[in-house]
């Protein structure tokens, strides 16, 4: 319908994002109704995507006669930015920032690095960007949710790890079993995601290189590969995340920092 | 135990801890010998918990420092501080296993392994020959806090703090677990800073007291001398 009635692509491309944004802000007012209260953050996220990646789409345009060297910068900015909005799901998480940063610079950067001089990952900007962006923003949300996690569970089981440390136990040692969980929670949406490839859906990847003229095979198992590719990412950035946390939830003399209504008194050492 | 009697085991100089503005405990100084029992009772929020836990540093104190036998504590390393300053807290925190992997817990933090024979002779004391083999999951509130001593005197601590260690058990495992505490203080001559707010456990437990109120001790002294005062 929308197709008739707009022909310009832009024009096009606005109406259907506002469709779309319509159809996601009724799930928030149908979770109102059941008292969870989502309305402003979902409001604002919506904006935000739509605008970020609007100016991402321009500057993709400019980039197109750019050096790779550009790419590789943007890149990294955007590990940045995920390091700076992934920690803000670990709120009250000490050094969050750090950890998130260099989670994400560890886990999809290496992965981006290595995928690229072996020649899975094309040195085009237009290709290194959209495949980059993508295990960028999976590392980001997968330790999001491996902190968020770790929080939940350090908070729910202070007093066995702080009877843990009144024993002697070394730190990273009694937050450790949270930290498995937590990097093993992490990791179900990225492995749900490889399981149902192809049964339970099939990535927008896949179906824009079908779109743009590639062979299908070719188009059916380079989704595998990103998928597989979102998998190492998101394992790695997990997993330096988890082992980094560990440290950071404590105190030079070794207290836990993260204790509801806690506030850290820096130790004098 | 080994222990100069009239010396000071573990002194508290002008310690204190305020947090974002809430002095929590203010200015205490308080010295306590070696095999004496120090009580320290008060009101809910009195801070008595709170300086408990600046006693093996598990909270870092703002003001003022520790001793123990004469050493800063900043100078100690906290794994092996913590060795030497027991605790017991009120509610038992088992980990998951047997009764005896949670009394060999501390001494397997310094790649030590418990032998079998310690582990029933720190059970016996406790009144739980035969528990070696128990899964935690089914003790009872009493049994666990009795599992719980066991294993803060596996460390073999110079000094045993008890915070509340029987208010959250019902009368008779109370009575039980008080009697298995004072028994052991008496024949090892432990050291001991209990945090109680029932004053009748602390004069049946102690030899001195400490009153705190809001944060500060108002009083310290001989048992009967507090209560009296």
């Amino acid at each position: 319908m929308l197709n008739r009635l707009f022909t310009d692509p832009l024009q096009l491309g606005l109406a259907q994002a506002l469709a779309a944004a319509i159809v996601a802000y009724a799930v928030v007012l149908v979770a109102r109704g059941r008292q969870i209260h989502l309305e402003r953050e979902a409001a604002i996220a919506l904006v935000r995507g739509l605008v970020q990646i609007i100016a991402v789409g321009s500057v993709l345009v400019l980039l197109l006669q750019s050096s790779r060297w550009i790419g590789a910068s943007l890149l990294g900015a955007m590990m940045l930015a995920a390091g700076v909005t992934s920690s803000k799901r670990a709120k009250g998480v000490p050094g969050s920032l750090q950890v998130s940063t260099v989670g994400i610079a560890c886990g999809a950067g290496s992965v981006i690095a290595i995928m690229t001089w072996l020649g899975v990952i094309d040195t085009a900007i237009t290709s290194l960007i959209p495949v980059g962006s993508m295990l960028i923003a999976n590392a980001m949300n997968t330790n999001g949710l491996a902190l968020n996690r770790f929080r939940s569970d350090v908070l729910a089981h202070v007093g066995e790890i702080e009877t843990a440390l009144a024993l002697g136990a070394d730190p990273r040692q009694s937050v450790a079993e949270y930290a498995q969980e937590s990097f093993e929670a992490s990791l179900i949406p990225a492995i749900d995601s490889l399981r149902s490839l192809g049964i339970v859906w099939i990535p927008g990847l896949m179906a824009g290189m079908l779109l743009s003229g590639s062979r299908p095979i070719y188009a059916a198992i380079y989704q595998f590969v990103v998928l597989a590719m979102i998998f190492g990412a998101s394992g790695l950035t997990a997993l330096v995340s988890t082992l980094l946390i560990r440290t950071h939830a404590f105190t030079s003399a070794e207290q836990l920092l993260l204790r509801p209504g806690a506030v850290a008194v820096r130790s004098k050492e | 135990m080994d222990r100069r009697v009239n010396e000071d085991a573990i002194v508290a100089s002008h310690l204190g801890r305020s947090v974002g503005g809430c002095t929590l405990v203010d200015d205490i100084s308080v010295q306590v010998r070696a095999g004496e029992v120090l009580a320290v009772v008060g009101p809910s929020g009195a801070g008595k918990s709170s300086f408990l836990r600046l006693l093996n540093r598990l909270d870092e104190p703002t003001a003022g420092t520790v001793l123990l036998e004469d050493v800063d504590y900043h100078q100690i390393p906290p794994r092996e501080l913590r060795r030497k300053v027991g605790m017991v807290t009120q509610r038992a925190f088992l980990f998951p296993g047997t009764v005896s992997q949670n009394v060999g817990f501390g001494p397997r933090q310094r790649g030590e392994v418990i032998s079998e024979a310690r582990a029933d002779e720190l059970l016996a004391r406790v009144g739980l020959t035969g528990f070696a083999d128990r899964d935690v999951a089914n003790l009872s509130g009493g049994e666990a806090q009795r599992v719980s001593l066991a294993r803060a005197l596996a460390n073999s601590p110079l000094v045993l703090l008890l915070d509340e260690p029987t208010s959250a058990l019902d009368d008779e495992a109370k009575s039980l677990v008080e009697g298995l505490i004072g028994d052991i203080i008496r024949e090892s001559g432990l050291t001991c800073v209990v945090v109680t707010h029932d004053i009748a456990q602390a004069g049946r437990m102690a030899t001195r007291m400490m009153m705190l109120q809001e944060g500060r001790a108002i009083r310290i002294g001989p048992v009967t001398e507090v209560l009296h005062a």
